[in-house]
Order: structure tokens, then C-alpha cells, then sequence
């Protein structure tokens, strides 16, 4: 029993196989180990898309808002202040003021100032717009994983794919109430704004159609739990999110839930002025369109602090916190796909694909045994070295195994072994010619070669534009038979030509072809 | 080759049924092409199909959803055309408050597509099985000859075909899984193709025969072990998978088995008989490989003399 190279290279490989797949196999706490997908785990799995019209609307109201304010600071008399989807226009009252408007509109940027007589138009020009539609998507990826990281779920994947949608990935989601949990958390705006009540005209606001109320400035907004109370506030709000710099759960004096914020250095200049500006009004409370509260401006709010209190559980107010201090999201996201799978379905999907693995390999194995004799055990050792090779070149590389990558690995036990046939098939009918052990086994691999590279790189073809063309789990698939069959050249051609070149002469002095090959003598 | 003529009336048949078939009754597009929602519910014990219809009837948007059993009486896959575009409550979301009172359920699995991403991936299927043709066609002409690339392409349009009339009369889904199974048996039965084509090419060089009647009648009784028995461990496995791998891959699997029985055919009784059909003849292809290796002999020479410092 000679060494040659063939089975050194055999031997190592299958030390590398079973070293390497032992984390995964024992779930050792050591060593890489193959990712499950999201079908065999149990997760989330969505593609979202952004309303990217909506960000171009909210930063025209956010213009419209500093407008409003350098305005009320210079005591700049303006009139009718409008926006629109990608406009604001407004009255300028005393000309002279015009120079000082130019100069501040001047210091924003992306947008084309019209004077029209009174009127004054300022526009988002077209690369404004791009650039606040790209910045919504880069923006709502950032806000999306920032909530997730905080949502307490290991690693979740957030991407942008190709043509500005989103791609979300949460593994090991317990159950469908949790995940329509993380659903939410990702999707609520958490758009806070504080906006003033119009007091004025407010006992008249269930008689105003919202045409009349934006005539006078104003816009109709609903009560979150009572959809019938609505109120009238001033369109531009006062405050707006991103002056918030913390939001967290506290406790009112009823022991009631309620978030605690904080605004920063402008925020809470601009809330001291309008409070102190404004004793006995009332100051609407909004939060993603709806008012939460209502409360009396008692007397001029210097500390740059306020309370939003609400009819939430604990949990929900600490998802709204979680959501607040992450950024509103610029622009709503919407589903354009989605695929979840509960922990029980992942462990089902496991479960049977095992057995599917294990009685398939045991009927392979068997076969080989009872139709090749040792011939067919050589080859049996070819293939549970190609196994253990499969599991740690995933587990190295990191690949994601899935179900239909399950099915794979099992069809790869099929085919892996054709190579044997094939093989063992021209070294019986060479041994039936009369030749020589040494000549057939040579022959017969040299022979069989050319057959098997054609099949297998045939089926690698297939694999391959699956792979470029399939979704995730028939990526998985693409990529367990393409390993398996790779593998398959590396334990069932040289690995089983090394140990027929080890035992040659064995075989040679046996002349039993029965026992070594399963010919019938 | 006698059988041939049985063989080959039996294929043609089975082909115009499925292609009947395929016209009739056409394929049933699961919503990875179709768009659409499906939500998969396991009861503790029998799933009440009548009572989930009934609570789901009173919301128009699950007028087209139909119930049916999946895989045990106790698990069912509720399926509709409509998506939903809601991040916060998905159509998920609202079938699992309108259960409320069916019993004891739990919602394993849900899928929702789109109709944007719905269309995408039609035409990334359409792109991956006309790509997968075109490379293995020039794949084979470029090992063989071009008739054999032709003779192989009718071979599998003829697998695919039959494997499609199945699909179709079994109401099978067909999914992304079932794309990957039909492009995986593109491979796979093209290995038993370039087996037998593999000894015909080797028979023309050695047989004394010169008609290729003869040639393929020889190449393809010294290939029929070897065609069957790679055929057979790799029908084991989808066997197996087929009846343990779990509903889920079913319609995988089936595809794979029916393929498989369907591959190992046509490689057998089909492949060959194209190619005399094509026109093959052996005295020229022979001649051919015999220039072929003329001019191998030449290069070498050339290539001494190079070296030998003569030329």
C-alpha cells in the first residue's frame, strides 16, 4: 500500500472538510459557521421602496418654516406664505424689505427666486430635487438601521438595491406580532412638529372644508385616538423633528407613560420665543400628522424641554422614542415585497430536508455497496468527504445556506456518485477486454475524464446563471451545487483514484474482481 | 434503432398532449410571477377552511383568495392576486386579525409580491432559461459538432416541454423553485446526452462500422449502464426529496423527478436519432478529425524545427 499524492491530497481534504464543518454540525461556540437563511431560521425578509415626491414636499415646507421665521425675527411684514410640491410662494407687504429677503433667500441653496411684483416665488431647481430625492433614500437607510440597531435583533441587514429601493433583513423574528412590531418601528415617520392653534378661527373648524382652511393658512389635522376631534393649526409648524436632540420615556403624575424631549440650542430659542409670544394659546402637539395633545401655553418655555403624553403602553412608547431619536424618516417607504418565515416553519423546512439528505444518501450508499462491492464503498468514502467539503467551504466562506440550498447538497449526493459510475463502468468493461488491474484503472479515469468534465461543467452552466439571475434562496441553491459538484472532482475522480493507486497491487494479487469490482465472475 | 420509430411516435405524443395541454389549461403562475400575497396557517388540529372563508368573505379585499390544503389537514396556504403596499399592516397582518376566533392558529409563512417586483422577475426567468440555452448550445458545438448541438437542444426542448405538460396537468405552481428546477435538468440531462454523444464520437473513430445507424446502436447499448445507473442514484436522491423534502419544495422536487425520468429518455431514444436526421455522415466527420489531427502533427513539427534553431 504505496502513498501517492492523490490520496495525500484526498486525506487533507477531508481533514479540512471535517475540521471546518464541525462548529456547524456540534453548534461549538468556536470556529465559522454556515449562516442559515432567513427560510431555515425563521425572518424577515423586505424590499421597500421611498416616496421620494414626498421628501421634495417636506423640504419645500421646511423652507417655507425658516421663511416664516427669518421673517418673524427681522420683522419682515409677509403675507399668504404658500407651499407647494416643489415651490413656496409668499406676499412681500413693504418693498423695502425686499434687499433683505433677496439676501436670505440667496443663503439657500437649490432654489431659483422669482420676483413678481408683491409676490415672491422660490423654486427647488431640478438638481435640488434629485439631490433631496437621493438624500431621502440615503436618509431612510440610515434612519431604518439606526431604529433596527435598537430594536434589539442581531445584525440586521439594511441595503440599498440597484434602482433606489431598500432591502431589510431581519433573522430569528420569534413571532408574527413581533414582526409587525419591527414593520412599524421601521415604517412610522416619526415626523414630530409643534404647531400653533389657530385660536382665532378654531371654534369654527368642524364647519371649514380644507380648501377654506388653507385659504386662511391653516390646515385640519385629527386626534390620534378620536378621529372625530379635529383641530385648526397654522400649516407652517413652529418646531419641527430635527431640532429634537433626545426623546425618552418617562412618567407623568398618573404614572401614565409619556415621552420626555429635548431640543437643541435653535430649537429651544425659537420655543422660548413663540411661548413667550403667545401666553394662553394653545400649542398643538403633532406627531406623523396627528395631535397628541393640546396643551395651554401657561407662561414662556425657556428650557427647551416638553412632554408628549398619549393613551400608549410602555413598550409602544418606547418604540416611539426609539423612532423619534433616530430622524423621521424624509419620506414615507411602502412595500414592494416581502417574504417571512415563522421559527417553527425554519425548523420544520430543517427537519425535512435532513431526512431527505440522510435517506437519500443511505439509498446512494447502499446501492453503490450492493452493485459495486468495495468499488462502491471507495466511492461511499469519496462522498462523505464531499459532504463534510460542502459544509466547510460554506461555513469559510460565509454562504448562506437555504432550503432550496438543502436541496442541492441532496441532489449533489446523486450526482456526485455518477462520476463513479461512469468511471467504475469503463474499468469493468476494460477488466472484461482482459486488461491488466494497473491498465484499467489508468485507463479508466484517463477515459471517463473527458465525459465527466462535460457533464459537470454543463451543470455548472446552469448553476451559474441561476446564481446571476435567481433571488436569495436560489442563489443558495446555485451555490451548494456548484461547490458540491466542484468538490465532487476533487473526492470522487482524484480521491478514488488515490486509493485504487494505493491498493493496485492488492487488488492485482486478489484476482476476487467480484469483491473488488462487482463484476459477476 | 428499430425502436426508434416507437420511441420517437411516443415522444412526439407526449409532446402535442403537453403542448395541448399547455394551451388549454396553461401553466398555473405562482405569485412569484403573478404578484400576489400567500399566507401559510397551521391550526392545532384540522384547519376549519369553512369558517376561515367565511370570516375572510366579509373583507373585499380577500374576494379572490382561495384555501387549500397544504401538505397535512392541519396547515392550509391562503392565496389571493392582491398585494399590499403598507409597511405598518400588511395583508399578513389584516388575515391574522380577521382569523380571530377560528381556533388556535399560527402564521407560518408570508409572502408578498408586488406587482413591479412581479414582473421583474418574469424577465429575469425569461433572461436565465434563454441564456442557459444559448450557452450550453455553444457550449456543445464548440466540444462536438454543430449538429450535435442541435440534436442536444432538440433533446431538451423536448425534455422541458414534456416536463411543462406535467406541471401543467398536475396545477403545480410555478415559482422561482420550479425555474431553477427546469434549468438544473437543462444541465443535468445534457450529461446523459454527452455520454452516449461522447462514445458515438468515440465509436466513429474506432468502429470498423460506417453507417452511423450502426455506430449508435453500439455506442448507445455500451452506454445504456452507464446512462441508467447516473440516472439512477440521481433519481434516488429526488425521489427522497420529493417524498421527505417537505411541501415547500414540492413543486421543486416534482419537477426534478418528472425531468429526470423524461431526460434519461431522450438522451437515449431521441439525441441519437436527431442526429442522423441532421445529416450526419460519418466518413466525413471521421475525415474531419482526421485533419484535425493532421494539423496537430504539423504544429509539432513546426515547433521542433523552431526550436531545433532551423526555420
Amino acid at each position: 500500500m504505496k502513498l501517492n499524492y492523490r490520496v495525500i491530497i484526498f486525506g487533507l481534504a477531508l481533514l479540512f472538510g471535517i475540521a471546518f464543518s464541525v462548529p456547524s454540525l456540534l453548534n461549538t461556540s468556536w470556529g465559522k459557521k454556515v449562516t442559515l437563511g432567513l427560510d431555515l431560521q425563521g425572518g424577515l425578509h423586505m424590499l421597500l421602496g421611498v416616496k421620494t415626491d414626498e421628501a421634495v414636499k417636506s423640504h419645500t415646507k421646511s423652507i417655507a418654516a425658516s421663511i416664516k421665521r427669518f421673517a418673524q425675527k427681522n420683522d419682515i411684514l409677509i403675507d399668504e406664505l404658500k407651499f407647494g410640491p416643489k415651490s413656496v410662494d409668499f406676499t412681500l407687504l413693504d418693498s423695502d424689505d425686499k434687499k433683505a429677503i433677496e439676501e436670505y433667500l440667496k443663503g439657500i441653496k437649490g432654489v431659483k427666486v422669482a420676483f413678481n411684483g408683491e409676490r415672491v416665488h422660490v423654486e427647488l431647481t431640478p438638481k435640488a430635487m434629485e439631490e433631496t430625492k437621493k438624500h431621502a433614500i440615503d436618509q431612510a437607510i440610515e434612519t431604518i438601521r439606526n431604529r433596527l440597531d435598537q430594536f434589539g435583533l442581531s445584525e440586521p441587514l439594511v441595503a440599498k438595491q440597484g434602482d433606489g429601493s431598500i432591502l431589510v433583513e431581519l433573522a430569528g423574528i420569534k413571532s408574527a406580532e413581533d414582526e409587525q412590531r419591527a414593520r412599524e418601528l421601521i415604517s412610522r415617520a416619526a415626523r414630530l412638529e409643534l404647531m400653533a392653534v389657530d385660536e382665532d378661527r378654531a371654534d369654527r373648524v368642524y364647519a371649514m372644508t380644507p380648501e377654506e382652511a388653507a385659504e386662511y393658512g391653516d390646515v385640519i389635522l385629527e386626534d390620534v385616538k378620536n378621529p372625530k376631534k379635529k383641530y385648526l393649526v397654522k400649516e407652517i409648524p413652529i418646531i419641527e423633528g430635527d431640532m429634537l436632540t433626545d426623546a425618552h420615556v418617562g412618567f407623568d403624575q398618573n404614572n401614565r407613560p409619556v415621552i420626555d424631549f429635548t431640543l437643541n440650542a435653535e430649537g429651544a430659542e425659537i420655543f422660548g420665543d413663540f411661548t413667550g409670544k403667545n401666553v394662553g394659546k394653545r400649542l398643538a402637539i403633532v406627531l406623523d400628522g396627528k395631535v397628541y395633545s393640546d396643551p395651554r401655553i401657561n407662561e414662556r418655555i425657556g428650557g427647551g424641554s416638553g412632554q408628549i403624553s398619549g393613551n400608549y403602553t410602555v413598550v409602544e412608547a418606547k418604540d416611539l422614542a426609539i423612532a423619534l431619536r433616530s430622524g423621521a424618516l424624509l419620506a414615507p417607504i411602502y412595500m414592494m415585497e416581502k417574504r417571512s418565515v415563522g421559527p417553527s416553519l425554519g425548523a420544520d423546512s430543517i427537519k425535512a430536508s435532513m431526512i431527505a439528505l440522510i435517506s437519500g444518501f443511505v439509498l446512494v450508499m447502499v446501492f453503490m455497496v450492493l452493485y459495486y462491492r468495495m468499488a462502491g464503498v471507495i466511492a461511499n468514502i469519496a462522498l462523505v468527504a464531499n459532504l463534510f467539503l460542502i459544509l466547510a467551504v460554506m461555513a469559510l466562506f460565509g454562504a448562506t445556506l437555504t432550503l432550496p440550498g438543502m436541496a442541492g447538497i441532496v441532489l449533489t449526493v446523486g450526482m456526485a456518485v455518477d462520476a463513479n459510475v461512469i468511471i467504475n463502468e469503463r474499468i469493468r468493461e476494460l477488466l472484461y477486454e482482459g486488461a491488466s488491474v494497473h491498465k484499467a484503472i489508468e485507463e479508466g479515469y484517463s477515459n471517463a475524464m473527458s465525459a465527466i468534465l462535460d457533464a459537470n461543467i454543463t451543470t455548472l452552466i446552469a448553476a451559474v446563471v441561476l446564481y446571476v439571475y435567481g433571488t436569495g434562496a436560489i442563489k443558495g441553491f446555485a451555490i451548494t451545487m456548484s461547490i458540491g459538484i466542484l468538490a465532487s472532482m476533487l473526492t470522487a475522480i482524484l480521491g478514488t483514484h488515490g486509493i485504487y493507486e494505493m491498493l493496485e497491487k492488492k487488488i492485482a494479487r486478489s484476482k476476487d474482481l467480484h469483491f473488488w469490482f462487482g463484476i459477476k465472475a | 434503432m428499430g425502436k426508434s420509430k416507437i420511441a420517437i411516435a411516443i415522444s412526439i405524443t407526449l409532446m402535442l398532449i403537453s403542448y395541448a395541454l399547455l394551451m388549454t389549461k396553461g401553466l398555473n403562475y405562482g405569485i412569484d410571477f403573478a404578484g400576489g400575497t400567500i399566507v401559510q396557517v397551521k391550526y392545532d388540529g384540522k384547519a376549519p377552511i369553512e369558517k376561515m372563508r367565511e370570516k375572510l368573505k366579509s373583507n373585499p379585499l380577500f374576494a379572490d383568495a382561495s384555501i387549500t390544503e397544504f401538505g397535512s389537514p392541519d396547515e392550509v396556504i391562503i392565496r389571493m392576486k392582491t398585494s399590499s403596499k403598507d409597511v405598518q399592516q400588511d395583508i399578513g397582518d389584516i388575515v391574522r386579525k380577521q382569523l380571530e376566533g377560528t381556533g388556535k392558529f399560527e402564521i407560518r409563512r408570508v409572502d408578498i409580491v408586488g406587482p413591479k417586483v412581479g414582473s421583474e422577475l418574469r424577465e429575469k426567468g425569461l433572461m436565465a432559461m434563454f441564456l442557459a440555452i444559448a450557452s450550453i448550445l455553444v457550449y456543445v458545438a464548440f466540444r462536438f459538432e454543430w449538429r450535435f448541438a442541435v440534436a442536444s437542444i432538440f433533446a431538451l426542448v423536448h425534455d422541458v416541454s414534456i416536463a411543462l405538460g406535467f406541471i401543467s396537468l398536475f396545477a403545480i405552481d410555478v415559482n422561482l423553485d420550479v425555474l431553477a428546477a427546469l434549468l438544473t435538468l437543462l444541465g443535468y440531462s445534457l450529461n446523459d446526452t454527452i455520454i452516449v454523444f461522447d462514445r458515438i464520437r468515440e465509436g466513429i473513430v474506432k468502429s470498423k462500422e460506417n453507417s452511423l445507424d450502426a455506430i449508435i446502436n453500439e455506442s448507445i447499448t455500451k452506454t445504456l449502464s452507464r446512462t441508467t445507473l447516473t440516472s439512477l442514484t440521481t433519481f434516488f436522491v429526488v425521489l427522497t426529496l420529493f417524498l421527505f423534502g417537505g411541501e415547500i419544495i414540492h413543486a421543486f422536487s416534482f419537477t426534478m423527478l418528472v425531468g429526470i425520468i423524461v431526460g434519461t429518455y431522450s438522451s437515449i431514444f431521441v439525441a441519437s436519432p436527431i442526429l442522423m436526421w441532421l445529416g450526419f455522415d460519418v466518413k466525413s466527420y471521421r475525415a474531419k478529425l482526421a485533419e484535425k489531427a493532421k494539423r496537430e502533427a504539423e504544429k509539432e513539427k513546426m515547433r521542433a524545427q523552431y526550436e531545433g534553431g532551423m526555420v
